[in-house]
């Protein structure tokens, strides 16, 4: 079936199978930020944000994403330049193999959008949902916390 | 443009790297997304699937195509369209790439036969189609009954392995002691959860060349079971890494596997195949931490000096002998703990069973034995009414010591400065809090103490003989060409820093490139803690000789002074700029005989102690870790953000194999194979891991003395768990994982009431 979607701010007009997941369109448009890491929304690094808020793009059919519009962590960075989220994982050293990290920017871009000054303990609810097998969460949430301290723009 | 240099001195003082945390060479393409994995990389290829075995051990009578499929677009691979060694060549020969037509299943999940198709969701569906004809036979799924032997799962028998360290008169010291501490200790498997789940691609050029490229920690494994498998010369193998995420081990001897089944399904097809596992496929069919069977015997003097030790490890090897024979060395090898032990006796067996293998995993048999020595060590401190902490002050191995193979120590074993920064951090209360508290919670502090010998077991590194290149390119730049991997770990942010200082330029003037077999001689797998420690040292060396030679070069044409980055840019633009290869040289003092099992096991060994207060609650038997301090001594910190980010992260993996993490085996099936069913530790589950590095450098080690890193945190995190939840409860708890239910069962056994 025909999706429109505006994907970081470009129209995208997809051909999409009923109930195929957005992971797979998002992908096949070359966005390969975002990730497979389980296919049932329990890893968490294939969240992109939809109008603004992070889900798991396995789990949402393409078509629920017809005339919204999607945020991948390609869509992130001004002119090749990271995003405060990004810059923040940047900064803290909390890149490991990284394979999570496109999952944590959305879910953190998230968080920074809507709640500003989270605490410590409510980031690391907020990021419940993006599995990390490298860091033990401990660098990302110093940077993530940094982040949304101050506001960040996602 | 040599003449471009003037003689006049221009040299500005070049500021180490190497102890700070520069930004990773990595980062950038990671945070935005740029990053090409093996499942992101363009272009056309077909996709492969494998059909598998549902039994855990038969015999493969037939494989059925469905006759009313439609087979036409599908590439079918059996046994015998295998050119060469129908085998995975590792330590032995004894794994199959694809199970034969008469051949023996021998467990759940082997490959039996692949196929490719122009999508994944066609491969799958073709797969669905072949119907492989087994006949069932007995099964072994048990330590026990592999031990038995009424089974015979594995050609030769079921001890796959078998090693033995013995010195002094254990038996007598063992009767004189004045208390002899016994116990048996189990743990189980374990899935590695790298996020990046398995993936690899081949294709075959014109000229008739493999190019496998993928997921994968050591190319050289990829490339030898190549060659073999496909009766192929070495130069007509080429194998690559992609950004690789995640190994933990579990990237180390499956992707040989994968690169088998991707090579095979290219070359009958004439077009490029690439598999990528999804997660049920990745956990059920990949291998896991060897489960052991520990049996502890620890003798000490009434004043809690440790006087004998009597063990007898047992792992479960799964289907295959896989890396088992040197998990088991090295479980036996570190069986006592970082402790001086005059009387010792280690016994190892690895025995063969119906389950999927069992391949290395981050601390390769080092967790499980150090988990019951701890465990031990908390038992003794019991007995004897001594605080846990000064039991292993007084016992711990120091300058000088001799290890159980009657090796000797160097001034780089640091524990005792961590023990003391250990006490430093924790000011312990002298009662053990959980049995003197009431109500439904209870809290508990465990001690541990470990350690990890960094590179391989025993003459290991001089058998290999690693090589490493530092190249100066046709710009002026530098190359670190290794074939050492960076899954994750920051191997590449290290090797660059090491070779930088080495140079004596500007990080930013230093690449290295993803390893291809084509390209990077062979400087070893990336296992065994070994890539800074001994491939940092080999770049180390290489990078120092290139910048003597440059030196020279401008010497000689009067243009001394000037900083390298000069020199090189001029060099490099006369052509034919220079490259450097050195090799790993063995350190004079470091002596091992193999066949006795005698002398210095590893050239030097890393540090931990680590202490956990634990709240159990007693109406669930749920544990939380409420707080953890984990100092380590890994020699000089290349980068110190990195050294905390590995110790942060392998603290809370160790966490998960204690308290999580279990999986769940019926007749040879993994249960539990997807993420719903699998427990890892989420941002929730994980404490913040109060991380302390103290540095006590090893003579022999690059950047003023690094040691190894990688697997210690493993080494005595679950033990601390497990001696927290029994100072909480007074109960001893002897398994991992620490699921409610083995602690709900272990109160039972004690009769434990709350009071």
């Amino acid at each position: 079936m025909r999706v429109e979607v505006e994907v970081n701010g470009v129209l995208a007009v997809v051909d999409a199978a009923p109930l195929e997941p957005l992971l797979a369109v998002l992908r096949n448009l070359g966005l390969t930020g975002v990730k497979e890491g389980c296919a049932e929304g329990e890893c968490g690094a294939c969240t992109v944000l939809l109008d603004g808020a992070p889900v798991m793009s396995c789990l949402v059919p393409a078509a629920q994403a017809g005339g919204h519009t999607v945020t991948t962590v390609e869509g992130l960075a001004r002119d090749g330049v990271p995003g405060a989220v990004q810059q923040a994982l940047l900064d803290h050293g909390s890149v490991q193999c990284g394979s999570c990290i496109p999952g944590i920017v959305m879910s953190a871009s998230a968080a920074a959008a809507r709640e500003p000054g989270a605490s410590r303990e409510r980031v690391r609810e907020l990021l419940a949902g993006n599995l990390c097998r490298c860091t033990g969460y401990q660098q990302v949430v110093d940077a993530v916390v940094e982040a949304v301290a101050v506001g960040a723009r996602p | 443009m040599a003449g471009t240099l003037t003689g006049s001195r221009t040299i500005t003082a070049h500021a180490p790297v190497a102890g700070t945390s520069v930004r990773r060479v990595d980062a950038l393409e990671k945070v935005l997304g740029a990053a090409r994995y093996v499942a992101d990389l363009p272009g056309e290829h077909l996709c492969g699937a494998t059909v598998r075995s549902a039994v855990p051990h038969g015999r493969l009578r037939g494989i059925r195509f469905d006759p009313a499929f439609d087979w036409s677009g599908v590439t079918v691979v059996t046994a015998d369209d295998i050119p060469g060694l129908n085998c995975i060549r590792l330590h032995r020969d004894d794994q199959q790439a694809l199970v034969p037509v008469g051949g023996t299943v021998r467990h759940v999940g082997e490959a039996i036969a692949l196929v490719a198709a122009p999508s994944s969701a066609a491969a799958h569906e073709a797969a669905a189609h072949v119907h492989p004809d087994v006949e069932p036979l007995p099964a072994v799924l048990t330590i026990e009954d592999s031990l038995a032997g009424l089974v015979e799962v594995a050609d030769g028998g079921n001890v796959v392995q078998e090693w033995h360290v013995e010195h002094g008169e254990v038996d007598a010291a063992l009767a004189a002691a004045g208390v002899v501490v016994e116990g048996e200790y189990r743990t189980g498997p374990a899935e590695h959860l790298y996020v990046e789940p398995q993936g690899m691609q081949a294709h075959w050029d014109d000229d008739g060349r493999v190019h496998v490229l993928g997921s994968l920690q050591c190319p050289y494994y990829v490339h030898s079971a190549l060659t073999a498998l496909l009766d192929l010369p070495p130069d007509m193998v080429d194998v690559s890494q992609a950004t690789t995420g995640g190994g933990f081990g579990g990237k180390e001897d499956f992707p040989s596997t994968l690169a088998a089944h991707v090579a095979l399904l290219a070359r009958k097809a004439g077009r490029p195949v690439r598999i990528v596992y999804d997660r049920s496929e990745d956990i059920a069919a990949t291998t896991k931490r060897h489960p052991s069977r520990v049996r502890h015997r620890l003798g000490l003097t009434r004043d809690g000096r440790i006087v004998a030790a009597d063990v007898d490890v047992v792992i479960d090897a799964g289907a295959y002998a896989t890396v088992s024979p040197v998990v088991l060395l090295r479980a036996v090898l570190h069986a006592t703990g970082p402790y001086r032990v005059p009387a010792v006796r280690v016994h190892g067996r690895a025995v063969a069973t119906n389950h999927v293998p069992r391949g290395a995993f981050r601390g390769f048999g080092a967790p499980q034995a150090q988990f019951a020595a701890e465990r031990q060590l908390a038992k003794a401190a019991r007995a004897l009414g001594l605080d846990p902490l000064a039991l292993r002050r007084a016992n711990t191995l120091r300058p000088g010591d001799t290890t159980t193979t009657q090796g000797t120590l160097d001034d780089s074993a640091g524990l005792p400065v961590v023990l003391d920064a250990l006490a430093r951090a924790v000011q312990r209360p002298a009662e053990h809090t959980g049995r003197l508290a009431t109500g439904a919670v209870r809290r508990g502090r465990g001690i541990a103490a470990g350690f990890h010998g960094a590179g391989f077991t025993g003459n290991g590194e001089s058998l290999l003989g690693g090589q490493g290149t530092v190249a100066l390119t046709a710009d002026g730049r530098f190359e670190v060409l290794v074939s050492s991997t960076d899954m994750g770990q920051g191997a590449r942010t290290v090797l660059a820093q090491i070779a930088a200082d080495a140079l004596g330029v500007d990080l930013e003037l230093v690449d290295v490139p993803l390893p291809s077999t084509t390209r990077t001689l062979d400087s070893g797998p990336t296992v065994a803690s070994r890539t800074t420690l001994i491939v940092g040292r080999i770049v180390e060396r290489a990078a120092a000789r290139l910048r003597d030679d440059l030196r020279a070069w401008a010497d000689g044409l009067g243009l001394a002074g000037h900083d390298l980055a000069a020199v090189a840019a001029a060099r490099a633009s006369g052509g034919d700029p220079p490259t450097v290869t050195e090799a790993f040289a063995l350190p004079g003092n470091v002596a091992w005989d193999q066949d006795t099992l005698t002398g210095d096991a590893y050239p030097t060994y890393a540090w931990s102690a680590i202490a956990v207060d634990v709240a159990v609650d007693t109406d669930t038997s749920e544990v939380t870790v409420e707080r953890c301090v984990h100092v380590v001594d890994v020699g000089r910190a290349v980068h110190p953000v990195g050294v905390v980010g590995q110790v942060a992260g392998g603290t809370v993996q160790g966490m998960g194999w204690a308290l999580l993490e279990h999986v769940v085996e019926d007749e040879g099936r993994i249960v539990n194979d997807r993420l719903s069913t699998y427990a890892v530790p989420t941002a929730l589950d994980a404490p913040d891991v109060e991380v302390i590095v103290v540095e006590v450098p090893y003579a022999d080690g690059p950047a003023g003395g690094a040691k190894g890193l990688g697997e210690l945190p493993l080494d005595a995190t679950a033990a601390a768990v497990a001696n927290a939840v029994e100072d909480a409860l007074g109960v001893p708890i002897d398994e991992v994982p620490l699921l409610p239910e083995a602690i709900h069962r272990a109160r039972g056994r004690t009769g434990w009431r709350r009071a």
